[in-house]
């Protein structure tokens, strides 16, 4: 059974589409929004957003997540931005700029209507979040302040100090709370989505586990969110946060909706240097930070142990700014990243392992004076000299590129509903927006872009027309999904094996990072698709689980959540060996320029490729949607 | 294993669940190295229980940068450790030295019961955030982002307030387990700002007989809470709550 998929992009000029789109939408009568139920899974920028937005509309929403909060999900880390075309500078920036950037930093793998649609909310957005008391920077006339990030050349970037996620979390969060004030959220704490329930090939519920209780319970409703964010964490170390998980898209994946361009991951080229085995996260330092920070490594390799401070000048190489003059140190992340990389191959890297690079402040200390820059970057001084012990007001910041946003994830149409009716996907959880490489400051904008101001929209279109009964939870789809969560669950404490679950997690992270990591061959994804399977073996026989399913019980949560990543790494490396181009951070070294960059294949990969599960880990079905640019022309990206 | 590698004796906090009764527990602690985080400390601490066959010990955490607030722990009588500005997820282990004892303990309140090990249940927060801590606006027809300039000064005094992760670290700290220092956060956050002006006396009200209703002790200015807290939140933030608060009380909530 083949599957035919409708992106259900609108007719007409690319400016008009959603405008359009928004008049066709059918909408939902406001008596009857109350008598339909949303399930909302997760409650970062995507997840909060649409849950409050979806109860001031009048309809009754349950939200789960796995925090102890809903103030604390991962979108809380994000430092540096939150772009939109608002052109406050007057320097040229606009809505089709936006766009223009977007499509073009995403390499030319996203749908040029959703991006569209992207930029034009993107203004609404920072007007929402100052009407809700978000204290962005401004400037002495009292009027709001803006910064650059990468792959743009204009100003556009909005931030509250380095916080910007965390103001932005709160003031979803402040809406969200409102809304659980008035009685129109109901919120479930410390719940993990573990199962999806289909009921007359329609999503009409979740299975979840109390993470408190160990209880696990069935909902019942009339559409689901899934806003749970992305899948870093299969490569172990990441930017992520700890209890960051594939699982509940893998769990839908595996009830038959399509997960599109998973190879698609960000390496994020600023992120503290790894220290040890014992570490378990690498902590991102800000793109602003390259603002007015400069990325360099020693000429000569006789340089490298020396003090960089003692380096002159001239033996200096500032190779972003040498090989990319116009966008100097504000070249893209996977531009960035790639050329650290290949810094650090050609035995220029510095410190540890000859894994670093430096990014040096001197010059801006010079400039601006240490106080001004303190302003601008000091928290994450701080933070860089807690974890490392070196002061950056001193020593330049050692710098090397990190996992860090899933591009990639489950496919959803324009209307942000998967293939499965009524399962809607939104946050960094869909695949729609960024194409292969995720601009910065773009990803507190979608999150908030398909919570606020698109999925209220088009729920409605489903909503009014799925023509579905109403369910109760006692439909056996349910009884047989929660047996299904239950059965597994007693299965991981039932093997009582050797190895812990971080065991098993750290094995299958350095796998895929070595072979599925910043740069790919066939040679190394055919090693890394024979070893995963035989891991995953050995995890379902050796791994050892203590306590018991009916408490508080962490080995238990990351057990489930490791086993879900062992069955998503053999996708995601499939997804990779396939595509046979370069593209954004989808690095084939197979597959490049002459410089290095990356070599696309438009002809032959020009789609999104969306995968079905078919029962068989090695052999889903990949199911194409053609990309078509009206707007944009497809170029060799350049930066130079 | 490298030479200077620490060899630590823990006391942990181990409590099965919310009923039963909980204590301290010798836990051995060796090969730490000065670069682990103390969460890592305690990563490796569990990896080598669940060896022996005995259950990791539970503690909060997540983001693992000091921003989401999940992390808690009373380490040697503090709220997160020692380190100033610092929350327990980034505190690092250079901190100490080889053979020190350290005792681990969950936060101390009643309004925050245990629910096992170092974990406790601080829903008393968001039951308080949703009985005022927002600007009652819909989402949609917000007016243009600069339509109303706001100075510099006034935006980052409501920046220094908003910075709260919301940990409950000040709570901890203060011996009476007020929780006026995060309240007040979100008061003054707001009430720097012209957005919150309309719901100003409103929120102060009910945001304070909330925190009450929960269980919260009452201030009496010891500032143990901003000595504690990780985000350096200064006290002012209680005495503006405290200014808005006894004003919303004479003049009423409208």
């Amino acid at each position: 059974m083949s599957i035919h998929l409708d992106s259900h992009i609108p007719a007409g000029p690319v400016g008009a589409k959603w405008s359009k789109h928004k008049f066709d939408c059918k909408l939902v009568n406001p008596a009857n929004k109350r008598k339909y139920t949303v399930l909302v899974v997760g409650a970062g920028l995507a997840g909060a957003s649409a849950a409050a937005t979806l109860s001031e509309l009048g309809y009754n929403v349950h939200c789960f997540f796995f925090q102890d909060s809903a103030r604390r999900a991962h979108s809380i880390a994000a430092q540096g931005g939150i772009n939109a075309a608002k052109n406050y500078q007057n320097d040229g920036d606009s809505v089709y700029r936006l766009f223009y950037d977007t499509v073009k930093g995403g390499d030319y793998r996203a749908r040029e209507a959703n991006v569209h649609r992207l930029a034009e909310v993107s203004v609404n957005i920072i007007d929402q979040c100052v009407a809700q008391g978000v204290p962005f920077a401004r400037e002495y006339g009292g009027h709001l302040a803006n910064r650059s990030f990468g792959g743009a050349q204009v100003s556009r970037t909005f931030y509250a100090r380095g916080q910007t996620g965390q103001q932005l979390l709160l003031g979803a969060y402040s809406a969200f709370s409102k809304q659980v004030g008035a009685g129109a959220i109901t919120q479930h704490s410390r719940s993990e989505m573990l199962d999806l329930v289909m009921v007359n090939g329609h999503a009409r519920g979740i299975v979840t586990r109390d993470l408190a209780t160990g209880k696990v319970e069935t909902w019942a409703g009339d559409a689901v969110v899934l806003a749970t964010g992305g899948y870093g964490n299969v490569f172990f170390l990441s930017t992520n946060a700890q209890g960051c998980n594939v699982t509940a898209t893998w769990r839908a994946h595996k009830r038959g909706a399509l997960f599109a361009n998973p190879c698609y991951t960000q390496i994020h080229p600023t992120c503290i240097p790894v220290s040890g085995d014992h570490q378990s996260k690498l902590t991102l330092m800000s793109e602003s930070l390259r603002n007015d920070g400069r990325v360099w490594v020693p000429k000569d390799k006789a340089d490298l142990a020396t003090d960089p401070r003692k380096i002159p000048e001239e033996k200096r190489d500032y190779y972003l700014e040498r090989i990319y003059p116009s966008f100097g140190n504000l070249v893209p992340r996977d531009i960035a990243s790639r050329a650290a990389k290949r810094m650090c191959d050609e035995g220029r890297g510095v410190g540890p392992g000859g894994l670093g690079v430096y990014l040096d402040f001197s010059d801006a200390i010079r400039r601006l004076g240490q106080a001004a820059v303190a302003d601008r970057y000091g928290n994450l001084f701080e933070m860089y000299q807690r974890i490392t012990n070196e002061s950056p007001y001193e020593v330049p910041m050692r710098i090397y590129p990190a996992v860090h946003y899933s591009m990639g994830g489950l496919w959803v149409d324009y209307n942000l509903m998967s293939n499965l009716p009524g399962l809607h996907v939104v946050g960094e959880a869909n695949f729609s927006d960024h194409g292969a490489n995720r601009l910065g400051a773009s990803a507190l904008m979608q999150g908030l872009a398909d919570g606020y101001f698109v999925l209220p929209y088009t729920i409605g279109q489903y909503l009014a027309t799925s023509g579905q009964k109403k369910v109760t939870g006692d439909e056996p789809e349910f009884k047989q999904a929660a047996a299904d969560v239950h059965a597994r669950i007693d299965k991981l404490l039932s093997i009582k094996g050797k190895r812990s679950p971080t065991h098993f997690h750290k094995e299958l992270g350095k796998l895929v990072w070595d072979y599925c990591g910043m740069a790919r061959n066939e040679a190394g994804l055919l090693k890394a698709l024979a070893r995963i399977p035989q891991l995953r073996e050995e995890f379902w026989n050796d791994v050892n689980v203590l306590g018991d399913g009916e408490s508080l019980n962490v080995a238990l949560e990351k057990a489930g959540r490791v086993a879900d990543f062992l069955e998503f790494a053999e996708l995601m490396c499939t997804d990779a060996l396939h595509r046979r181009e370069s593209c954004g951070g989808h690095f084939r070294e197979e597959f490049q320029t002459e410089g290095g960059e990356a070599l696309r294949n438009d002809d032959e990969f020009a789609y999104v490729a969306a995968w079905n599960y078919t029962g068989d880990f090695a052999k889903p079905e990949l199911i194409k949607e053609p990309l078509e640019f009206d707007e944009v022309h497809l170029s060799q990206r350049s930066y130079k | 294993m490298s030479s200077n590698h620490m060899n630590l004796k823990l006391k942990i906090w181990r409590q099965k669940n919310i009923a039963a009764p909980g204590g301290l527990v010798d836990i051995d602690a060796p090969g730490i190295s000065p670069d682990m985080s103390f969460l890592e400390m305690l990563d490796t601490v569990n990896e080598r229980l669940q060896e022996k066959g005995e259950e990791p010990i539970a503690f909060d955490h997540d983001c693992r940068e000091g921003i989401c607030g999940m992390c808690s722990l009373v380490i040697d009588g503090r709220p997160h450790g020692k380190e100033d500005r610092t929350t327990t997820c980034q505190l690092h282990m250079r901190k100490y030295a080889d053979g020190d004892t350290i005792t681990i303990e969950p936060w101390r309140a009643s309004a925050f019961p245990v629910i096992r090990d170092l974990v406790v249940d601080r829903g008393a927060f968001d039951r308080i955030m949703a009985s005022g801590g927002f600007v009652s606006v819909r989402t949609g027809g917000a007016p243009d982002a600069n339509a109303v300039p706001i100075s510099k000064h006034e935006a980052d005094a409501s920046m220094d307030a908003a910075q709260c992760i919301g940990c409950g670290a000040c709570v901890a700290a203060c011996k009476n387990a007020s929780a006026m220092l995060f309240v007040g956060a979100k008061v003054s956050q707001y009430a720097h700002l012209p957005q919150g002006q309309p719901e100003r006396n409103k929120r102060a009200l009910a945001m304070v007989a909330q925190m009450d209703k929960e269980g919260f002790g009452a201030c009496t200015n010891l500032q143990e809470c901003e000595a504690a807290c990780p985000k350096g939140i200064s006290v002012r933030v209680i005495a503006e709550m405290n200014r808005d608060f006894l004003r919303a009380s004479l003049l009423g909530a409208e």
